[in-house]
């Protein structure tokens, strides 16, 4: 058995011309750091309508809610992935299809998969605002209906702004979550940080320097969100209130 | 959508989509969790033990949930030949196919998910159990297996079918090592008679409609534990 070690190769130019690899890997990581980001803005968005709704009075609203969690969670990703790219353009009408398949290559790619992201991680959060809602004593809801205030008053003064600081160390762990699943994007030909790692290999056959480098700017990445997350949890903690993220659940 | 969709596709594919993918996809799963929950139990053990090899565990269960599952996947289709070769100790890297890569990645991986399940539901046991255990004369390993595990397996078993049901649609992931899961076998017949929309969102009703159901039985088996107690 005999593999041949360069650790060099990190330093020498990749052929496409753009510098080291190991500068191709961090333009890697950029990218699916920047996929992340913009899958992270759809998925708090849609995330917290979809599990504020689901804690509402209306058995409608709430059916509803709980059908789209239930499609997004119920079928991998990848296939997910596949429908944004591959199926999604065929169902919108033709000349909008065509413009959407025709975008210049970063783009092509990086839309649906932010779009996939964005809603594949909306359920998750969607899940963990409505846990933060009902972790809240019911006399808070009580206490703005007795001070007058309607529904939504009481939502937007006294419900939400207490779920939202419980509910932040769970939603560190899914925005680690999106960053790691955007290399799932490599099958639709984002060339992130895995996507890179990969060709990286195919170009120089030195198979274990470029996963290893992957997976140590992976592991710093992580480090790094886990502690500024840190300093945010530690700013807006609610005194008296502990993390509802105490219960394991199931993940990717 | 030029030529409708195309149900005939899905009819003359279907005995190979589920002969030979979902088969793949059913072993993989089943054969992953029973590998993954016995080293993420022993790993759950060695976390609550004794200082190094709780650090050693923490540590392997800490990497494995940092990095995407697409790199371990490629990580260990290239690392298992070089193992195989180092345990033979063979001049060369032995190939081992896609589905032993496949299965050893996903026992390692979800082994890390599983020990922290399995970690919870043993520190959900009262602590005067395992001392009960040793003032009966029982050691370590008969304290576990005897009082300790199957209790705490009881208590997890919703949280590790539920688990189950992840790794059941993560092994969809082995298309980036060109194996024939059931999606692998959809992605084929697609390319092949260009019928991607057809095929893909088949796959996603397939996958959705088991995962579903599944979740579904999990739902009623954890109403059934909870009357119990």
């Amino acid at each position: 058995m005999n593999y041949n070690w360069n650790w060099g190769i990190l330093f020498s130019p990749e052929p496409g011309g753009t510098g080291t690899f190991l500068h191709y890997l961090l333009v890697g990581l950029g990218w699916s750091i920047i996929t992340a980001l913009c899958a992270w803005v759809i998925a708090l968005v849609i995330g917290s309508i979809v599990g504020t709704l689901r804690t509402t009075n209306s058995p409608w609203v709430v059916r509803l809610g709980n059908g789209y969690v239930e499609l997004f969670r119920n079928i991998p990703l990848i296939v997910q992935m596949f429908l944004w790219f591959f199926v999604f353009p065929e169902l919108l009408p033709k000349d909008i299809g065509d413009s959407i398949k025709q975008m210049p290559p970063p783009w092509s790619s990086l839309v649906p998969a932010v779009l996939c992201l964005g809603m594949f991680t909306s359920v998750r959060v969607a899940e963990q605002v409505r846990a933060g809602i009902n972790s809240l004593p019911r006399g808070q809801r009580m206490a703005g209906t007795a001070m007058g205030l309607t529904s939504g008053q009481t939502y937007r003064h006294v419900i939400l702004p207490q779920a939202f600081r419980i509910i932040l160390p769970p939603l560190t762990s899914e925005f680690m979550n999106v960053i790691k699943n955007s290399s799932v994007a490599l099958t639709i030909g984002l060339m992130e940080l895995t996507g890179r790692a990969r060709a990286m290999q195919e170009m120089t056959f030195q198979v274990f320097e470029a996963f290893a480098a992957a997976t140590v700017l992976y592991l710093v990445t992580n480090m790094v969100v886990v502690l500024g997350m840190r300093l945010l949890e530690r700013k807006v903690r609610v005194p008296g209130l502990i993390a509802v993220g105490g219960a394991v659940q199931a993940g990717h | 959508m030029d030529a409708g969709f195309d149900w005939d596709v899905i009819q003359r594919s279907a005995g190979y989509l589920f002969r030979e993918g979902m088969t793949f996809t059913v072993t993989l799963t089943l054969l992953s969790m029973a590998g993954g929950i016995f080293f993420g139990t022993l790993l759950a053990m060695m976390r609550l033990g004794p200082k190094p090899l709780s650090m050693v565990a923490g540590a392997y269960v800490n990497l494995m949930r940092s990095i995407p599952l697409v790199l371990v996947i490629f990580w260990f289709f290239f690392l298992v030949p070089y193992i195989g070769a180092w345990i033979t100790r063979a001049e060369r890297p032995i190939p081992v196919g896609a589905f032993y890569s496949a299965l050893v990645t996903f026992t390692m991986f979800e082994a890390a998910y599983y020990c922290e399940i399995m970690r919870a539901g043993i520190q959900s046991i009262a602590r005067g159990q395992v001392w009960s255990g040793y003032a009966l004369g029982l050691n370590y390993w008969q304290t576990m297996g005897h009082i300790v595990l199957p209790q705490a397996f009881r208590n997890m078993v919703p949280v590790l079918l539920t688990q189950t049901i992840v790794l059941f649609q993560d092994t969809s992931l082995v298309y980036v090592i060109s194996a024939t899961d059931f999606l692998g076998a959809a992605s084929k017949i697609a390319n092949r008679d260009y019928r991607l929309v057809e095929m893909y969102t088949f796959a996603a009703a397939v996958y959705f409609v088991i995962s579903f159901g599944l979740s579904l039985m999990v739902k009623k088996l954890q109403a059934k534990i909870a009357v119990i107690r």
